[in-house]
């Protein structure tokens, strides 16, 4: 792991690491030079596809596949979506990319777009990032006086354009359906699929959507090649042929009760232990950790013994948790209180949930109601189960939603109570000792009404 | 409020500007059809006027040719745009979610709360300060956080919300407010 040398963040310490003048200096968009002279579209699909590039944004999914989805010899338009509503909580490197090195993201971009014929782009940025529209909106001019976006990019045949698109601060707008009826103008409701948005996507036309990081690792896959990204990370399971392995370099966030919270580069495959104690500094004030969120609070909980899981594709699932997410490790000291904890999880998708679907709409915000009245000092023990039963029932997964939102909001509750149940049956016997029936409605605690 | 928004409707000077129109309308080449447009629409009204009213739907929808009823329902689905009055000269977005949790960032929403006697959602009488609670800001390693206009204030502490507020509202909600992010 020492011998590890950062790449995605390699530029991000230079003074005006965002500009041009600075990328082209480290040798930016000689890739995009070199496709675009040398390589068909099909060969640069083809290079992505053997580094086995799996996207960073949560679900995984090799990207090169994803590309080979879309329709042969459509006539066009096609369309490429980047995703950087990132909003998942506890999660922020794509921010890091974006603010400190915006042109690695439009060199993935251009070269994603030139694989996949896209003609046109669109950055669907969150309302959030202020710093990061201006980085990237100035970077994106510097492209269009250079030659490197517009028509006949550096003299080929090849035209771009990349256009950024602003949120409006709705965490449904990072799944990407959800993504495509906002971008088109409408409630981000996602679809049901089939049909994937490569067959029928934004404006009914063939579409990609990858996340920033992902195009990030393109253009590093396409600069140093494929055995470079392949000689990073944690190599396929020689027992299952359809595993894509978990290869290249990941950046990881770490937040929450740590001494040295931060974006760090990692290859993937470090542990969550690694991660908080040779990066982090360790748990804060000298205090022991309790659990961990792996890869965003949708994916659930390790306890401190699952420290030690690896932070690949397969690791989280392993012990229980729905996956690695965005990789971004919160960490909860000794002193939380899990009905806490799982209070602010179901309050945040409560709040997120887009409404179309009813387990999801009805099941978080019953979740969180009874959340309010257990920590009212009202809970009762038949009430975990309760959770549990909604926790099993929402989602893609049991298959009663059209989108992944339930499943992110059923996994925490599943793992805090299925992994903590004794301090929760510990605080309801404490605060309710009589465990009576309850039957009047509990006013939520703090009361803090909000605007949505 | 209500009361100067009926007035509005009915009135005949449009609440778009000729400089929003224009603004909108240049985004059109960017979309194959102009109902793409909406969200940049409403940022571009939202941002000039701090909020959305009815009257500026009505225009919008005009200008994209759509039915009112359809840019109201993209807009009532985000909770971003308010409608029956515009929000504060700055609007505070305060993270409450786990990793501004764990290190206190409610405790500074309720802080600030307290000390402006407002809830999230609500303006200051004087119109300095909107405050919101947010739903992660994407600045976890600088937990607990807050976002006001456009600048990140981090690591937040009491002391510094004061500082924060002594900012905004500089006559404590009596006098005007100096322009603040």
């Amino acid at each position: 792991m020492s011998s590890f040398e950062p790449v995605l963040m390699a530029n991000m310490a230079l003074p005006d690491s965002h500009t041009l003048r600075v990328y082209e200096s480290t040798g930016g968009y000689q890739a995009l030079r070199r496709a675009i002279k040398e390589l068909t579209p099909v060969q640069v699909i083809d290079a992505v596809k053997a580094s086995n590039l799996r996207g960073r944004g949560g679900a995984g999914f090799p990207t090169g596949l994803k590309w080979t989805f879309l329709p042969k010899d459509h006539p066009g338009p096609i369309y490429m979506c980047i995703n950087a509503d990132e909003s998942e909580p506890g999660t922020f490197n794509n921010r890091y990319l974006m603010e400190l090195d915006p042109h690695q993201v439009i060199e993935g971009i251009i070269l994603s777009s030139y694989a996949t014929r896209a003609t046109t782009a669109y950055i669907y940025l969150r309302y959030e990032y202020p710093l990061s529209w201006k980085r990237l909106q100035a970077a994106l001019d510097e492209c269009y006086a250079a030659g490197l976006l517009g028509k006949n990019i550096l003299g080929s045949e090849f035209s771009l354009d990349v256009y950024l698109h602003k949120g409006a601060a709705a965490y449904i707008c990072g799944e990407e359906t959800g993504l495509i009826e906002s971008l088109e103008g409408k409630r981000a409701w996602p679809r049901i699929k089939p049909p994937f948005p490569a067959i029928e996507g934004l404006f009914r036309k063939p579409t990609v959507v990858n996340n920033i990081e992902t195009v990030a690792c393109v253009t590093q896959i396409m600069a140093r090649g494929v055995e470079w990204f392949k000689s990073i990370g944690v190599p396929s399971d020689p027992n299952n042929p359809r595993d894509p392995g978990s290869y290249g370099p990941k950046l990881y966030c770490l937040s929450g009760h740590v001494n040295n919270p931060g974006c760090y580069e990692a290859p993937l495959g470090i542990t969550c232990r690694q991660l908080i104690d040779e990066y982090g500094g360790g748990v804060w004030k000298g205090r022991k950790g309790k659990a961990a969120i792996p890869g965003g609070i949708s994916m659930g909980l390790f306890t401190e013994p699952e420290f030690d899981t690896p932070l690949d594709f397969a690791g989280p699932g392993k012990v229980g948790c729905l996956g690695l997410g965005t990789a971004a490790v919160v960490v909860l000291d000794e002193t939380v209180s899990m009905v806490d904890f799982l209070h602010n999880s179901c309050r945040f998708f409560q709040h997120e949930s887009c409404g179309q679907c009813t387990p999801c709409r009805e099941g978080t915000a019953w979740a969180l109601a009874m959340l309010n009245r257990i920590r009212a000092g009202k809970g009762r023990l038949r009430d975990l189960d309760l959770l549990l039963e909604i926790g099993d029932t929402i989602g893609i997964i049991p298959g009663t939603t059209i989108c992944g939102l339930a499943d992110g909001a059923a996994w925490p509750i599943k793992n805090a109570i299925r992994k903590f149940r004794g301090e929760f049956e510990d605080y309801i016997k404490r605060t309710n000792p009589h465990g009576y029936a309850v039957t009047e409605p509990v006013l939520a605690l703090p009361v803090l009404a909000g605007a949505h | 409020m209500m009361r100067e928004q009926a007035a509005n409707m009915s009135s005949t000077e449009p609440i778009l500007t000729a400089e929003m129109v224009r603004e909108i309308q240049a985004l059109f080449p960017r979309y194959p059809n102009k109902r793409a447009v909406t969200l940049p629409a409403l940022h571009i009204v939202n941002d000039r006027l701090r909020y959305v009213p009815l009257k500026a739907v009505v225009e919008i929808a005009q200008l994209l040719e759509l039915a009112p009823a359809e840019v109201q329902d993209t807009l009532s689905f985000y909770g971003l745009f308010k409608q029956d009055q515009p929000h504060g000269r700055v609007r505070a977005w305060v993270c409450r979610s786990i990793s501004c949790a764990l290190r206190g960032g409610e405790q500074v929403l309720e802080h600030l709360c307290h000390k402006t006697g407002i809830r999230p959602g609500e303006t200051t009488p004087d119109g300095a300060l909107t405050l919101e609670y947010a739903e992660c800001l994407g600045a976890c390693e600088f937990a607990p956080c807050m976002l006001a206009g456009e600048s990140l204030h981090r690591e937040l502490t009491t002391a510094k919300a004061d500082e924060f507020l002594s900012h905004v509202r500089p006559a404590s909600g009596a006098g005007h407010s100096s322009a603040h992010a």
